[in-house]
């Protein structure tokens, strides 16, 4: 069943035609991946479908209803939920106190069970729970944004470079989380810069390139294609 | 564990509440007594003035953390509005005290919408672009009120702009029997109705509308907003609701504060409500520290005080006051100070805690 159906759209920085009618799908219990250089315009396609940045064609589409015109905060309360990029989390505040942030557009109630959950995922942070955010080290701090996500009980989870600025260690670490998050059923759009990690984790994937799709395929055709093994795994 | 932090947040809570009733019953004994000097006496409503001041301001500053330059246009909108209110209300609501209290919620809301409007707008801007607005809406207001001829008789308000500099108080068309109320730059003419109990309660008013905020889930969710915006979005916080919604209830706790204010003097003037005034209010709440509601009572009465009790100074006054507040600045930022206090505040922290779990 097609999740996310994005089609045709072009999304402008003032005069900057960033995206270039670029369309693409997620189907459920899908790992989608979306790589490409700097400045190719993956994160943008994030923001945008998170309603941060409008597209001025085409239509978004969440669980076949179009969210093209969707506030930001009622499209998370649909089961659409972004990891944003560089960490964000909120650094004065502890984690647990993040954690339960992430359950904002939540009924009350569940909200201690899915701490639970999330910790269960995330024993690091268990053991933090009382620390602030900011005394984290980065690879808890992306943990943290990402068991953030997960407190929204999200159909689709949305992470944008969740491995930037982390050492090689951690970025293993992050995707045996992301396998796990994957096989517990939650359905993830990836956007990376690492593209030998992503390709390895993702059902499908595309490339970007100046803010245009030039190939799509299974992780594996990616990851065996020459033109993407030039120009992002390095020959 | 959760149970016991809401606990620990409640107790400072009632410190507050409590310090702040101590402060008045003692100050309010001494007045009764006459034990207190002409000047401090004279001070006692314009400090409650400028502690409600400063707590509201905390809230757009230290909570929301934006910069707002404006605040004391909002006090002004509510001390015209509620001047107004009061004057014209005179022959049918006789008793004070009520007057008192209705001019101060029509100043409130008056000053609520003023909000409203200048909000809509300016929390689209952020950092320098708000601050900047906010110091032309508070110049803008002043002008305005600069300008502003009202009156009042038995056929209800006369208000007329006196743009040209040429319309006179005449213009109004006011009945034998009607009042002046504003008079252009020559400000308002008020009957004296504040008093220092009026002025606790509005303290208390605001510090449980304020205190009540920063606990509940907006306030939750405003802290969020200041602390990362990105990530407050992505968790599904509606930004604008929640800056306005901060916005909004420091303008109208400033009205309710500018009311008092006004009521407190025969005369009033616009030009009382300046930028000067703005930067003052601004000075209570970084002294008092951005967020720290105790710090802010306690800077926003010490500054107020502190140019009268240097009186003696004479015209060196301002120069000292000036190094008092760099003294102060310096000693608050002192490593060595602040370990000092935070040594002090996690062993009251502790007990309170300990304390809290007893009770369990």
């Amino acid at each position: 069943m097609e999740l996310l159906k994005v089609d045709n759209i072009n999304v402008y920085y003032g005069s900057i035609h960033a995206i270039k009618g670029v369309s693409f799908t997620v189907n459920e219990g899908e790992i989608v991946t979306l790589i490409g250089a700097n400045g190719a315009g993956k994160s943008t396609i994030l923001n945008t479908i998170s309603g941060l940045l409008r597209s001025r064609t085409g239509a978004i589409e969440f669980l076949g209803k179009p969210i093209g015109h969707v506030p930001p905060h009622k499209i998370v309360s649909m089961g659409l939920a972004q990891c944003p990029e560089g960490r964000r989390v909120f650094l004065q505040m502890t984690v647990q106190e993040n954690l339960e942030m992430g359950a904002y557009t939540q009924p009350g109630g569940g909200v201690t069970a899915d701490l639970e959950s999330v910790f269960e995922k995330f024993p690091r942070l268990k053991e933090r729970r009382r620390q602030v955010a900011g005394t984290l080290s980065g690879g808890e701090q992306q943990m943290l944004a990402m068991g953030r996500a997960m407190m929204s009980h999200p159909k689709l989870v949305m992470l944008d470079e969740p491995s930037m600025g982390l050492a090689p260690l951690l970025v293993e670490q992050i995707f045996d989380i992301i396998r796990e998050l994957h096989a517990a059923g939650t359905t993830i759009l990836l956007v990376e810069q690492n593209a030998s990690m992503a390709l390895e984790v993702a059902d499908r994937a595309y490339v970007l390139e100046t803010g245009r799709i030039t190939m799509s395929g299974t992780g594996r055709e990616m990851a065996e294609s020459p033109a993407v093994k030039a120009a992002y795994l390095g020959g | 564990m959760k149970r016991l932090s809401v606990k620990r947040g409640t107790v400072a809570n009632y410190a507050t509440y409590i310090g702040v009733t101590i402060a008045f019953v003692v100050l309010f004994l001494l007045q009764q007594q006459g034990a207190l000097s002409n000047s401090l006496e004279g001070q006692l409503i314009p400090i409650c003035c400028y502690v409600v001041m400063a707590v509201s301001l905390n809230l757009t500053v230290g909570i929301l953390g934006e910069l707002s330059l404006g605040h004391a246009g909002f006090m002004s909108v509510g001390a015209f509005a509620g001047i107004i209110a009061a004057q014209s209300l005179q022959a049918s609501i006789p008793l004070a005290p009520v007057r008192l209290a209705v001019a101060m919620v029509i100043g409130a809301i008056c000053a609520a919408i003023a909000g409203f409007l200048v909000g809509v707008p300016v929390l689209r801007l952020r950092g320098d672009y708000l601050a900047i607005v906010t110091l032309a809406f508070g110049e803008i207001i002043k002008e305005l009120i600069n300008c502003l001829l009202v009156g009042y008789d038995e056929n209800g308000l006369h208000i007329a702009f006196n743009i040209r500099g040429t319309t006179t108080m005449s213009a109004l068309g006011l009945s034998d029997n009607g009042i002046e109320i504003i008079k252009g730059a020559q400000g308002a003419v008020v009957t004296k109705i504040a008093s220092f109990p009026a002025g606790f309660i509005l303290i208390l008013i605001t510090l449980f509308v304020v205190l009540n905020l920063i606990r509940s889930r907006s306030g939750r969710a405003i802290m969020a907003l200041r602390d990362n915006r990105i990530a407050a979005e992505s968790v599904g916080i509606p930004i604008t609701k929640y800056k306005l919604m901060a916005f909004i209830v420091s303008a109208a706790l400033a009205g309710a504060a500018g009311t008092l204010y006004g009521l407190n003097y025969a005369t009033l003037v616009s030009s009382r409500f300046d930028f000067n005034t703005s930067i003052l209010v601004l000075v209570f709440v970084v002294l008092g520290g951005l967020g720290n509601i105790w710090g802010s009572i306690i800077a926003a009465a010490a500054l107020t005080i502190l140019p009268e009790a240097l009186r003696s100074f004479a015209d060196y006054r301002m120069l000292v006051y000036a190094i008092v507040l760099i003294l102060v600045m310096l000693a608050t930022n002192n490593p060595t100070l602040r370990a000092f206090f935070g040594r002090i505040r996690s062993t009251l922290g502790r007990k309170s805690e300990k304390e809290a779990a007893d009770h369990e």
